[in-house]
């Protein structure tokens, strides 16, 4: 009988990457049932449909690279990036989209880089970003919340899985219920004052017209009880959520028609929460220095609310997060901390002649 | 320092050197490399990666592709010409400028061409036809090739070179023009005149216009598949040579007297 030797530490910690992606995925439940709750089950099909592609891709890409299948298949981040991806898509994507994005995610965006580890850019967003400059109207038509009145919500299972699968039979038109966001009505309006835009649109009032918040606020939840876990530090999402909360009070524009939107407005709004506690904490493709984790946090906020204001896009932690992902390195080469019994941090990129 | 006043004195004799040169009419070089180098070992879009500018910039539809891979074959061949004639004539301090302004001046004969025969292409390719001008593998094959070998083979290398760059230009081409629209050849007849107005062949019926395809980003991504297949090809080609090749004996040689051999 041979017993292999094994050198110390001998502790086995919790912070296997099996263990915090199980993590991650418990956290995101919350928002996950807040994005169902009012969209339907939509955002479910979408959820279940993308990890089974995933995990497809990923099987795929690992067998042609002659790597082992059970191992990589069984540490849950492509089921992270899957499910991160399903969140963000609108609740009634049509089933090719889905698919086009996840497998552009798992096999360009990270197994062509090299697998776990190695991807320069968060693939969650890579596949996001693919699908939105390709499909701008699928990708833009959310439904109307339930619980507003005049807007009939999509509640039925087999309407939702008709209208993602039209094969096995017809569901609704989408393109005929789809509504506003509240960032898309606010950014699309140049004549009304805040208080008349929000008499105006019954989605920004009811119970369901603060569906976003409520989304926001589970994320914000998930993302506190990671905290608390310890499965990333503070510095990256409140560096976003602090630059985002700046910027919106420096040009919020108050009440008249030229306002971008209060403070709170955008720190609760689309993909804030899930963006700062769920997508610019992926350890891989963002910098990895305490401070590095700030600037690139408040980086991201800055250009959050750069897009949202005066870009093209309504929401932009995608596009922002992509940007920072390519400055990370260059982050992290001037931020490296003082290592003991020097005197000055190393900077910048080692010198060379 | 023998070899240097051997080349000094030979020079004066420069008939006897033309007379080597019209023996074999493509010098050092055999017509085949040439067109092996230009097609594939040194493919001016694949291996080198010069002219990516208007490789990714126009390359989203077979009819552009087209007819940008043949403005650049007609230029580099032209400009290959005129530089080998008068090789002989530009000393090496002004031989660049010389050259730009021969590559110029055939960029703009293309360009006016394309303006009286093509019209509707000329406008859609735009700013990329004077670009031409700008194409590194013009200028690197004026001068690393057509500066120091006669016409005949500056031509022919300038033909082969334009042709691989032009073949991968279209199959780039016709790439994102099948996976952006789901159809191929589509609008010939802006290059081709009437005759080629039917061609269009719809390969997908109601297609959803896959963006990402039409749009810069995804030529990178398919020049990138491209450049990969063809370094698999060459190595599946390495692999074959490799093994045809007798195996060569590993270890030693000596024969072993004493001792147990186990």
């Amino acid at each position: 009988m041979a017993l292999v030797r094994q050198t110390s530490p001998h502790a086995r910690g919790p912070n296997s990457t099996q263990q915090v992606m199980k993590l991650v995925l418990l956290a995101a439940m919350p928002g996950l049932a807040m994005q169902t709750i009012f969209f339907g089950w939509g955002t479910l099909i979408n959820v279940v449909w993308c990890v089974l592609i995933a995990l497809a891709s990923e099987a795929l890409i690992l067998k042609i690279r002659k790597r082992p299948l059970s191992f990589y298949l069984s540490d849950g981040t492509a089921m992270v990036t899957a499910l991160l991806l399903a969140l963000a898509l609108p609740p009634l994507v049509p089933w090719w989209l889905t698919m086009i994005g996840v497998s552009f995610a798992i096999i360009i965006g990270k197994q062509l880089y090299g697998g776990l580890g190695n991807n320069p850019f968060n693939p969650a967003m890579l596949g996001y970003v693919l699908l939105l400059i390709s499909f701008p109207a699928e990708m833009t038509q959310w439904l109307p919340p339930s619980g507003i009145e005049g807007h009939p919500p999509v509640n039925g299972f087999m309407e939702a899985l008709n209208s993602i699968f039209p094969l096995f039979g017809q569901g609704v038109n989408v393109d005929a219920i789809s509504m506003a966001t509240p960032l898309d009505i606010v950014r699309e309006n140049s004549s009304l004052t805040i208080n008349e835009l929000w008499a105006e649109n019954p989605v920004l009032q009811s119970f369901g017209g603060k569906s976003w918040i409520w989304i926001n606020v589970a994320y914000l939840a998930g993302g506190l009880f990671l905290l608390y876990r310890r499965v990333f530090t503070w510095h990256a999402p409140v560096g976003m959520l602090a630059a985002l909360f700046i910027m919106s009070t420096l040009f919020w524009g108050g009440t008249g028609s030229a306002s971008h939107g209060s403070p709170l407005f955008h720190l609760f709004s689309g993909a804030t929460m899930l963006g700062a506690f769920f997508i610019i904490t992926d350890p891989v493709s963002s910098a990895t220095s305490v401070r590095g984790r700030l600037i690139f946090g408040g980086c991201i906020g800055v250009l959050v609310y750069v897009i949202r204001a005066w870009g093209g896009y309504p929401d932009g932690v995608a596009f922002a997060t992509l940007l920072m992902n390519m400055a990370a390195p260059m982050i992290d080469y001037y931020t490296q901390p003082r290592t003991y019994g020097h005197d000055k941090p190393k900077k910048g990129l080692p010198k060379t002649d | 320092m023998v070899e240097k006043t051997a080349e000094e004195t030979a020079e004066p004799i420069a008939p006897a050197g033309e007379a080597i040169e019209k023996k074999s009419l493509f010098g050092d070089q055999s017509a085949a490399k040439i067109a092996w180098d230009g097609l594939w070992k040194n493919n001016p879009a694949l291996v080198q990666l010069l002219g990516l500018c208007p490789l990714l910039g126009v390359s989203n539809s077979i009819v552009n592709a087209l007819g940008l891979g043949i403005a650049t074959m007609l230029v580099v061949m032209g400009s290959n010409i005129a530089v080998s004639l008068i090789r002989h004539q530009v000393t090496d301090a002004i031989r660049l400028p010389v050259f730009v302004m021969i590559i110029a001046s055939f960029t703009t004969c293309i360009e006016l061409l394309m303006q009286a025969y093509t019209y509707e292409l000329y406008k859609i390719l735009g700013i990329f036809i004077p670009l031409i001008v700008t194409n590194c593998i013009i200028l690197g094959r004026a001068d690393a090739y057509a500066s120091k070998h006669p016409v005949l083979p500056a031509a022919f290398d300038g033909f082969m070179m334009g042709f691989g760059f032009a073949l991968i230009l279209v199959l780039l081409g016709s790439i994102r023009e099948l996976i952006g629209q789901g159809t191929l050849f589509a609008s010939m007849d802006l290059l081709l005149g009437p005759v080629a107005e039917n061609w269009t062949i719809v390969v997908f019926q109601d297609y959803k216009q896959f963006l990402f395809a039409i749009l810069p980003p995804g030529a990178f991504v398919f020049m990138g598949f491209l450049i990969a297949i063809k370094n698999i090809i060459d190595k599946k080609i390495e692999e074959a040579r490799k093994a045809r090749e007798p195996a060569a004996q590993v270890g030693s040689k000596r024969v072993r007297v004493t001792g147990n051999i186990s």
